[in-house]
């Protein structure tokens, strides 16, 4: 068998970074859920919001822990599998990950430990305080991250040499590239509202199933209203988001609006079927002169084409063009479920709680969605304009060890996938049981002092 | 300021803090299958089930590192190895899951076991032979990996493989005895005397492999000045080494995993004196490989501004979880 070992580390990349993605989008929101959480119960001494920490802490373990081993493997797959692109790249994204690591890894995971051990070894403040620093690294690594990655989609500061290696000649204008204030705010209000549905969802099925319904109701309101201030910001700020991309990568609005020829009146498609080798659509719905009115803020405003750029350098359009749909509309049904909550709050129907608890997965779609309609919309570039995703992939490796090592990890991951839905589950089915442990004391004196040599 | 030089040294710095620290909780679970009962192996895991993470994080920080001040080093490396370190990788998955589903578990405890006892071996083992296929030089011709996917099995990868599992389960034998009581410390103590006994002998076959094998290697060790200057590192490794084993014999609590240590940052130093000035040996060296002046400077200020506080709070964690580890205690979360 002949596999095409680009395609192959191509695959591998997505599958290994979407699979991770995950796992912190929920733990950014759910460090932030847990502060809030701590802080109420220190305010308020009402053991519920002690019992919610001590439960939400349980998935937000499991979940970080899935974060962490999944996210090594990525400090290394630029290196092993694009290492043109290292070369190139390196003087320019490898310090972002290296502050990366230096500003926010050591932060969280030495934090960490105690946050998920310390309760009872700590006073409340010192482990409140490592919850918020706990917080504050897992939002502090998607500052960097998302440099990096917005670097690669509207790269500025740099010089690219005759020899292909990019060196920066402005660190400023390379770390607030045009996209970054944009990606950041959009992923991480994407992380809050992600974190927002799986709290009301999870706390929703407790309510309906009578696991600590009482303490469960807690979270439940916190969670629908986050989710309604968040979901309508999200559409705001998601909107900004493409006026930019359509500034700075305009081919990737034409595919997201399955637009081939640029011009005026460019109609909203609801639906449509693109086809790449005849440049058209099929079955095209769409609302007359959408998409420039959105885009344009005027019926009569140009909106770019495909047919702008040769067919070259164009993305693949049906997977972007989807992806954008999926995304806006769960966005938007969040909206309406999140201010449906907000209006029936004094008696929410089991109906209505039925529904929420089947949101639990709609955020890490919409999340994937999103990075696919950013990603694939790049194509064919890893640096957009400047480096091509064909030139980027390692020269020196063959298909068949590609192809094992993307079986390897596809086959690994969804086993400790399994086992990670397997444990959430039976936390959740558990519920927020009222612990009756101790509340964080003073510091302990440690059980023992060390005998020995000193 | 010769930045590469610094930064040569703020890896070398980085890598040794991660074999230290990784390693005691690698080599804890490479003696997994060796606990007498599953209280033993609750104990085993609590006591590094709060630092494991912080400890593994020096080895995201080398991976960046090494992107970002040595591009070149890092985009011509890894690739050569890249069957031992996806291996090594998958293996970290395995160990790492294990600490929140082994707690959590109670059919499927025996599946976690394994998982954390074969995921630490493997990676213990595939970082020996990424080592040791490093050490030996990989086949570079113009920047470039030309050998094939089997090119970092050798005897002698295959031989540091073995090693770095006897080496790893030293100083996880040593933490144990720091971290126990009863009849698992005295089994730590044990296993600790066997394991020194196995490092050292690895120790003594590497020193003669490698000069034997690579010239250049013997004529810094074996030349002048070399054999004078080098002289104290195969002097003061003996000397720790018998210090480790009369301590182990002594039974003291603190120094075998005080001279453990010793032992790996002398073989650490005696490698890197046998490589210099090389970043990826016999093919580039620290300056051929280097980011320009703007991308190490800039990174530099990061390490200085944030290396010392991270030690900071790495010695908070570990004074927060100092002290023996008792069987359900029950620090858990």
């Amino acid at each position: 068998m002949d596999v095409d070992p680009i395609l192959l580390s191509r695959l591998q990349f997505a599958f290994t970074i979407a699979f991770h993605i995950l796992f912190p989008t929920l733990t950014i929101g759910l460090a932030c859920f847990l502060a809030l959480v701590e802080g109420l119960w220190l305010k308020t001494r009402d053991t519920r919001w002690r019992d919610l920490y001590r439960f939400w802490v349980k998935l937000f373990a499991l979940s970080f822990g899935m974060g962490v081993v999944t996210g090594i493997p990525m400090s290394f797959q630029f290196g092993t599998n694009f290492s043109p692109f290292s070369t190139a790249t390196g003087n320019v994204i490898g310090p972002l990950l290296g502050y990366e690591v230096l500003t926010a890894f050591f932060l969280e995971a030495s934090f960490l430990g105690i946050m998920l051990f310390g309760w009872k070894r700590v006073g409340p403040g010192l482990h409140f305080f490592a919850t918020l620093m706990v917080a504050f690294g897992t939002t502090l690594s998607a500052f960097w991250i998302l440099s990096a990655n917005s670097w690669m989609q509207t790269p500025q500061g740099h010089i690219l040499g005759a020899d292909g290696v990019f060196r920066v000649d402005d660190w400023w204008e390379v770390i607030f590239n045009p996209s970054f204030p944009y990606r950041l705010a959009h992923m991480v209000t994407a992380s809050l509202l992600t974190t927002s549905f799986v709290v009301a969802g999870v706390s929703a099925w407790q309510v309906l199933k009578d696991r600590h319904a009482d303490t469960a109701r807690k979270a439940l309101k916190l969670g629908i209203a986050a989710a309604a201030i968040l979901a309508p910001l999200q559409l705001v700020i998601g909107d900004f988001h493409g006026l930019n991309t359509l500034e700075h990568q305009p081919v990737k609005v034409a595919a997201m609006e399955g637009n081939w020829k640029a011009g005026p009146d460019i109609p909203l498609l609801l639906f449509a079927l693109p086809d790449e080798a005849a440049e058209t659509n099929h079955l095209e719905v769409g609302i007359p002169g959408g998409a420039s009115l959105i885009l344009r803020h005027s019926t009569d405003g140009v909106v770019p084409g495909l047919t702008d750029v040769p067919a070259g350098d164009r993305p693949p359009v049906a997977i972007v063009f989807f992806s954008f749909r999926i995304m806006v509309g769960i966005g938007l049904l969040m909206i309406g479920m999140a201010w449906l909550g907000v209006l029936l709050r004094r008696r929410l129907p089991r109906s209505y709680l039925w529904g929420l608890a089947g949101m639990v997965p709609s955020g890490f779609v919409a999340t994937l969605a999103g990075w696919t309609v950013t990603e694939v919309g790049r194509q064919p570039f890893t640096v957009q304009g400047l480096m091509r995703t064909a030139d980027s992939v390692s020269p020196e490796l063959q298909g068949p060890e590609v192809m094992t090592s993307l079986m390897l990890f596809a086959i690994v991951y969804h086993m400790v996938l399994a086992a990670f839905l397997y444990f959430a589950a039976r936390a959740v089915r558990t519920g927020p049981v009222p612990d009756d442990r101790p509340a964080p004391q003073p510091a302990l004196a440690p059980t023992a002092t060390t005998t020995g040599d000193a | 300021m010769d930045l590469p030089l610094i930064w040569t040294a703020v890896i070398a710095f980085g890598v040794a803090m991660y074999i230290i620290m990784d390693g005691f909780d690698l080599g804890v679970g490479i003696l997994f299958p060796f606990a007498r009962d599953e209280a033993w192996r609750d104990v085993m895991m609590d006591s590094i089930a709060p630092v494991w993470d912080g400890n593994e994080t020096w080895l995201v920080l080398g991976g960046a590192g090494l992107f970002g001040a040595f591009p070149l080093a890092y985009a011509t490396v890894l690739p050569a190895l890249y069957v031992p370190l996806i291996l090594f990788l998958v293996a970290l998955v395995f160990r790492g899951i294990a600490f929140e589903f082994r707690h959590r578990a109670d059919t499927s405890r025996g599946l976690w076991n394994l998982s954390f006892a074969a995921g630490s071996t493997l990676a213990a083992f595939a970082q020996g032979l990424v080592l040791g296929s490093f050490v030996q030089g990989l086949p570079i011709e113009n920047g470039r990996f030309v050998g094939d996917v089997l090119s970092f099995l050798t005897p002698f990868s295959v031989f540091t493989g073995a090693a770095l599992v006897v080496g790893y389960g030293l100083l996880g034998a040593t933490w144990l005895i720091r971290k126990t009581e009863g009849d698992l410390q005295a089994r730590a103590f044990a296993w600790a005397r066997g394991l020194a006994l196995g490092l050292l002998a690895a120790i003594v076959a590497v020193s003669l492999w490698t000069p034997l094998t690579q010239e250049a290697i013997a004529a810094r060790w074996f030349g002048m000045p070399g054999l004078l200057l080098l002289s104290p590192i195969p002097v003061l490794t003996a000397f720790c080494g018998l210090f480790l084993l009369l301590s182990l014999k002594a039974r003291r609590e603190n120094m075998p995993f005080l001279f453990a240590i010793g032992l790996f940052l002398l073989s650490y130093l005696g490698l890197a004196v046998s490589l210099w000035p090389y970043i990826v040996p016999r093919a580039l060296t620290i300056w051929d490989a280097a980011a320009p002046p703007t991308t190490q400077l800039f990174l530099l200020v990061g390490v200085v501004l944030f290396i010392p506080l991270i030690l900071i709070y790495t010695v908070i964690v570990y004074r927060v979880f100092r002290g023996k580890v008792r069987h359900g205690e029950g620090y858990h979360h």
